[in-house]
């Protein structure tokens, strides 16, 4: 940008680069970029430089400079694991706007939904994004397994990666059925009712872990605070932890398995 | 005893034939083959070959007019000079057949003895190769689900009213598999034991699968269980999902309407 400013007022050109000068010289600047990052030395395409990016950038801790050539093949990933990891992104984005916005309380919560979609600016807009982005989330997770068993990905030495991944799974059904109580619309209310029937009918302590989940013998208002915290926050921290082990196993054991 | 399919015996007959006339063509000349057959089987160039034989020429006449002269060339070839010194008396004692002072002992292959265990691998630098493509397909997912949300909205049904339950009652889409195992089945079978044991032998799934190969052509068995799960589970979700209409009574969409809320 500086150079073209050059041609019309050399005056502002000058005065732009010596500015960029000083501030990429400031200790404020140098102290955030590490040294070799590409925002401290700038960025030409060169091997060095392709590998800078990854090793100077918080990247580092996803990715190492260089992966199998097999591995960015669309074909073979079909993106599903990262695109899962995406959307989870996505939904604590949304989410939390939506946290503003809503109170978990039996009197309040549906009216709390029905004025954010009528009265809040864009309020309509990020709840739809919530809710579709959480079923293709399921949808996406559910893929991504099918695509490691069919490419034999979970065998040696990536068994204790696939038990994380199953875990991952019943994680984001736990925090998309968490989820559909919060609207406390009929819907919501029903399908937790069907869903929370069924637990009740688990050998020995069915009723117990019923009892706990539900706050009591039926779906009341306490339910809906109980679900509320699973779904904010308890089961989020839980599946960002076990999405941490997922991420660095996969590096540890050897990247993505190879070419079939 | 096994067959020997026919066009490996074809290419057999084919080899002997070409090797016949080979060598009565050989009778016919044999002069003329020798030396043909010895420049075209060399891998030395003929270029090295005349230079050896330039170079053997001249030392040979070197020692004959100067039988203690050291050889031309120095260093390297000092050692090599005083053979042919020593050769107008016959080759040394140490001397194999044909003049060879070294001889092969045997061929060691490299993996025996140094063990290489970091195979060089083909690969690419996550940037630009993996990192475009991840940011191409978060933005495309991102702006299906912003596209797909301006047009669809989430259900809001009435508010949550205990006394009036809807008719049919559904959970949700990814447990309806389940609730329709439970028209058929005790509930504690249906919505405890299949689903656990379900997730259970997934966790046990590499443990159980022993064989090593990831080929699919190696895993028939492994895939086909797989998949008739993955079928038998999609089917009943959607059996759920599209034909359980009032009372949770089989539907048929086109007829009865849709029964189905995500």
């Amino acid at each position: 940008m500086a150079k073209t400013m050059q041609g019309d007022s050399p005056g502002l050109g000058a005065k732009l680069a010596q500015l960029n000068d000083t501030v990429q010289g400031s200790q404020a600047w140098s102290s955030i970029f590490r040294p070799g990052s590409i925002f401290r030395k700038g960025y030409s395409d060169s091997p060095r430089n392709r590998s800078y990016v990854i090793m100077n950038s918080v990247l580092y801790h996803l990715h190492p400079v260089k992966v199998k050539r097999h591995a960015v093949k669309v074909s073979y990933t079909l993106c599903l694991g990262g695109l899962s990891f995406f959307l989870f992104i996505l939904l604590t984005v949304t989410g939390i706007f939506l946290m503003f916005f809503y109170r978990p309380t039996a009197t309040q919560a549906w009216d709390d939904i029905y004025t954010l979609q009528t009265a809040v600016t864009f309020g309509l807009l990020v709840r739809n994004m919530h809710r579709w982005a959480a079923h293709l989330m399921v949808i996406s997770v559910f893929l991504h397994m099918a695509r490691v068993f069919y490419h034999g990905a979970y065998k040696a030495p990536r068994e204790f990666n696939w038990v994380i991944g199953v875990i991952l799974l019943t994680l984001t059904l736990l925090l998309s059925f968490t989820g559909y109580l919060l609207p406390w619309d009929q819907l919501a209310l029903w399908a937790v009712t069907v869903g929370t029937n069924m637990i009740g009918y688990t050998p020995v302590f069915g009723s117990q872990v019923r009892f706990v989940l539900l706050g009591g013998a039926e779906i009341g208002t306490d339910t809906l605070l109980r679900w509320y915290v699973l779904h904010v926050l308890f089961f989020p921290f839980v599946i960002v932890i076990f999405m941490a082990i997922h991420f660095w196993r996969v590096r540890k054991d050897g990247g993505i398995s190879g070419p079939l | 005893m096994t067959e020997i399919p026919e066009h490996l015996l074809k290419r057999a007959q084919a080899a002997k034939d070409k090797a016949a006339a080979k060598a009565a063509e050989g009778a016919d000349a044999p002069e003329a083959a020798a030396p043909a057959g010895e420049a075209g089987d060399s891998r030395i160039p003929a270029s090295l070959l005349e230079r050896s034989k330039a170079a053997k020429a001249r030392k040979a006449g070197g020692a004959a007019a100067s039988a203690d002269a050291p050889a031309p060339g120095g260093g390297v070839a000092t050692a090599a000079g005083a053979a042919p010194a020593v050769a107008s008396a016959g080759p040394p004692l140490a001397a194999g057949p044909g003049g060879h002072t070294q001889r092969l002992l045997t061929v060691v292959k490299s993996g025996s003895i140094q063990d290489v265990k970091a195979k060089p691998q083909d690969k690419v630098h996550v940037w630009p190769h993996l990192l475009v493509l991840e940011f191409v397909a978060a933005l495309f997912v991102l702006a299906f689900t912003t596209i797909f949300s301006i047009f669809v909205n989430a259900p809001l049904l009435e508010l949550a009213n205990v006394n009036k339950t809807p008719n049919p009652s559904k959970a949700p889409w990814y447990f309806l598999g389940l609730q329709e195992l439970l028209q058929m089945m005790h509930p504690m079978v249906a919505g405890v034991t299949i689903p656990g044991m379900g997730i259970f032998l997934l966790i046990l799934a590499p443990y159980v699968d022993r064989n090593p190969s990831n080929k699919p052509e190696d895993r028939k068995f492994a895939i086909s269980l797989m998949t008739v799960h993955l079928m038998f589970w999609s089917v009943l979700v959607m059996i759920g999902s599209f034909f359980r209409g009032r009372g949770f009574n089989f539907a048929l969409p086109w007829r009865d309407g849709i029964y189905f809320d995500l």
